[in-house]
């Protein structure tokens, strides 16, 4: 086993999200300070060229990428499969990825063929004694965990989206990018995918540096589109409370907290949201968190840094004008 | 059909949690509960059965304590319940309990289907699903949210299953591991006959040696990764500063300010 670090950069539509980004600037910083070098890996159906050279330009020094019909699609099987052909060619003593969707399963599916261990949604990595020592959050966030794996190699971690910073890319920067040939055939992967349907609709949770969410307040579907409106004027995502799911207003892929997405936006704006521990689980982390609710005694108070004590429906169109005069 | 589901017994998602000077965590008197993920997984498998006909078999991996989670599925509606325990599974990871998992679904034998949460509320790791079905070489389907359609005849599965960018409809042969998720169901609560059953039933434990589990790959040895230090995280600072004007326009304008000083947009 080698001191390389390969960091797998997953795409959509031929775009990498900003925590693959996030992944690889971790694995550059690992690299600078515990020595070897940085591998990216790319995988798609094709045209990935100029994702390799983000990749490099975000800190890789190497960039490998496969481009094959069986790895259009994002599949557990084919995807696994050449990132451990890739670690037997490289022999890599650590393995990065974010943890999105993707990442969560690919992750585990990787460390489980290299009978190996996994950490699961990093929020800090460093060196300590000579390993590197893994921090994540715990039951719902109420408690953090150090983790390390001792023995085995490669180790695996999945990256937090948004716990890490984003590198500056750096288009001079020089590396080495290669083709890679898969050795996987479609007879050999079980899965089919046969569709795909859009409903992040815009930005998505995951991503979004802003999130304007709206719960049992809102009162109803319509009572989203204040909140939708200050969330276009910023940028920004629209979530929404389990109850406010529950109730069929707004789809679940909304939902913030313990059975919703967790999410650590810069900038999270409660409105109409009781702030339940539950909920709070899923937004705890975000940099600044704004409340807006009619009762003063809402827990949702006692986490956010800044508090509008009123009606909703008045605070945050007045809220949207506010920000469009300043920022006119 | 036979389908198994693998549940988890977790503390209540209210629970106070903390860590004692030793590093034990507890969770105050709250109680220990199913994990709310595997309901989501419960309910499916009793509708696939309901419409296909056959078996649901909760597994799950734990000390005594995790009957809570066992008797909770039989209450819903399940029909058989596994336990797996020795001593020697203390301190495993996911790569050890998905080996135990998937030695306890091959001495089975017979499963078509194999269910699990999204993730535990507890170490919250969403790894054991997949990791599950890489053990047993069968088509992992996380975060499934619509199971459009099983076809007996076909031994196929179809299921949307999320991305960050959208739904991915994908279909798979059976046997299969599908991790459910929030919304792809509204689980049922448990039935007062159900309850009385649960009350009654057996709940054979069965040990490594009845799963043919080598000892080396459970508990700490058969682990990748070590959690050496639990701790609380520092408190987000006190109350909200809460803004105060004349009129809203005014309050919203000084918020605006105070947001933009922060520098988050
Ligand atoms: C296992 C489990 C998992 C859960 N997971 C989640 C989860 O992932 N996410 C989640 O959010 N919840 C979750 N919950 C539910 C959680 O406990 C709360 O029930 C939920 O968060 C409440 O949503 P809410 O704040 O929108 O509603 P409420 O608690 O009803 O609060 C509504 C708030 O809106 C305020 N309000 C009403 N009208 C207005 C108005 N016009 N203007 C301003 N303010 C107004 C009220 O003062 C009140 O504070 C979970 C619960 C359990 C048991
Ligand atoms: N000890 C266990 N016994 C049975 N099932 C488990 C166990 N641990 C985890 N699972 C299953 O795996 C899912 C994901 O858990 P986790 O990977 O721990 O987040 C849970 O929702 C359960 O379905």
């Amino acid at each position: 086993m080698s001191r390389d670090i390969l960091v797998w950069v997953e795409q959509f539509e031929r775009e990498a999200p900003a925590a693959s980004w996030e992944a690889v600037g971790v694995a550059r910083q690992i690299a600078d300070e515990g020595g070897g070098g940085v591998i990216a890996c790319v995988l798609g159906g094709d045209g990935l060229a100029d994702l390799a050279e983000e990749a490099v330009a975000y800190g890789a020094d190497r960039v490998l990428w496969a481009a094959d019909p069986t790895l259009a699609d994002f599949r557990v099987e084919p995807y696994t499969t050449v990132l451990q052909q890739l670690v037997r060619e490289h022999e890599p003593g650590t393995i990065l990825m974010a943890a999105t969707f993707r990442g969560r399963e690919i992750g585990p599916a990787l460390a489980v063929r290299l009978e190996t261990g996994c950490v699961a949604d990093c929020t800090e990595l460093h060196f300590q004694n000579g390993e590197l020592m893994a921090t994540r959050p715990i039951y719902a966030g109420k408690l953090l965990s150090r983790c390390v794996i001792p023995e085995r190699r490669p180790q695996v971690f999945t990256t937090r989206v948004r716990a890490f910073p984003k590198p500056e890319p750096d288009v001079s920067r020089q590396g080495e990018i290669a083709e890679l040939l898969p050795s996987v055939t479609e007879d050999e992967i079980a899965v089919k995918v046969t569709g795909f349907k859009d409903t992040a609709g815009g930005v998505s949770l995951a991503d979004a540096g802003v999130i304007v969410s709206g719960g049992r307040g809102v009162a109803g579907p319509d009572g989203y589109e204040p909140l939708r409106e200050l969330a276009q004027l910023l940028n920004g995502a629209v979530g929404a409370s389990r109850a406010a799911v529950d109730a069929g207003w707004i789809p679940y892929e909304h939902q913030v907290g313990q059975t919703g997405k967790t999410v650590s936006p810069d900038l999270y704006i409660a409105c109409g949201i009781s702030g339940a521990i539950q909920h709070l689980a899923g937004m705890r982390t975000s940099t600044v968190i704004v409340a807006v609710n009619k009762d003063p005694e809402a827990p949702i108070f006692k986490i956010a840094d800044y508090g509008i004590v009123a009606d909703l429906f008045d605070a945050v169109p007045a809220l949207r004008d506010a920000l469009k005069e300043k920022l006119e | 059909m036979h389908i198994v589901v693998c549940t988890k017994y977790t503390p209540d998602s209210e629970a106070k949690m903390s860590v004692d000077e030793e590093g034990n965590i507890s969770w105050g008197d709250s109680p220990l509960i199913i994990n709310p993920w595997d309901e989501y997984s419960v309910e499916e498998a009793l509708r696939l059965r309901d419409e296909h006909g056959g078996t649901v078999t909760v597994l799950s991996m734990g000390p005594d304590v995790a009957l809570e989670a066992l008797k909770h599925a039989v209450a819903m509606g399940a029909d058989e319940a596994v336990r797996v325990w020795d001593e020697a599974c203390a301190g495993s990871d996911t790569l050890a309990t998905s080996y135990v998992l998937a030695k306890a679904v091959e001495k089975m034998g017979d499963v078509d289907l194999v269910l699990c949460g999204k993730s535990a509320i507890d170490a919250q790791t969403w790894q054991t699903g997949v990791a599950l079905a890489t053990r047993l070489g069968w088509p992992s389907l996380m975060y499934a949210i619509n199971l459009v359609e099983l076809d007996r005849e076909q031994r196929s599965i179809t299921v949307e299953r999320l991305l960050e960018e959208g739904r991915q409809v994908v279909e798979a042969p059976l046997p299969a591991v599908l991790g459910t998720t929030k919304g792809i169901n509204e689980p049922r609560y448990t039935s007062f006959i159900g309850i009385r059953k649960a009350a009654q039933m057996e709940y054979p434990l069965w040990t490594l040696e009845d799963i043919g589990a080598d000892r080396e790959k459970v508990g700490p040895q058969g682990s990748g990764v070590r959690w050496p230090e639990v701790f609380e995280p520092p408190a987000r600072e006190a109350e909200a500063e809460i803004i105060e004007a004349e009129t809203i326009e005014e309050e919203a304008r000084i918020l605006v300010d105070r947001i933009l000083a922060e520098k988050v947009i």
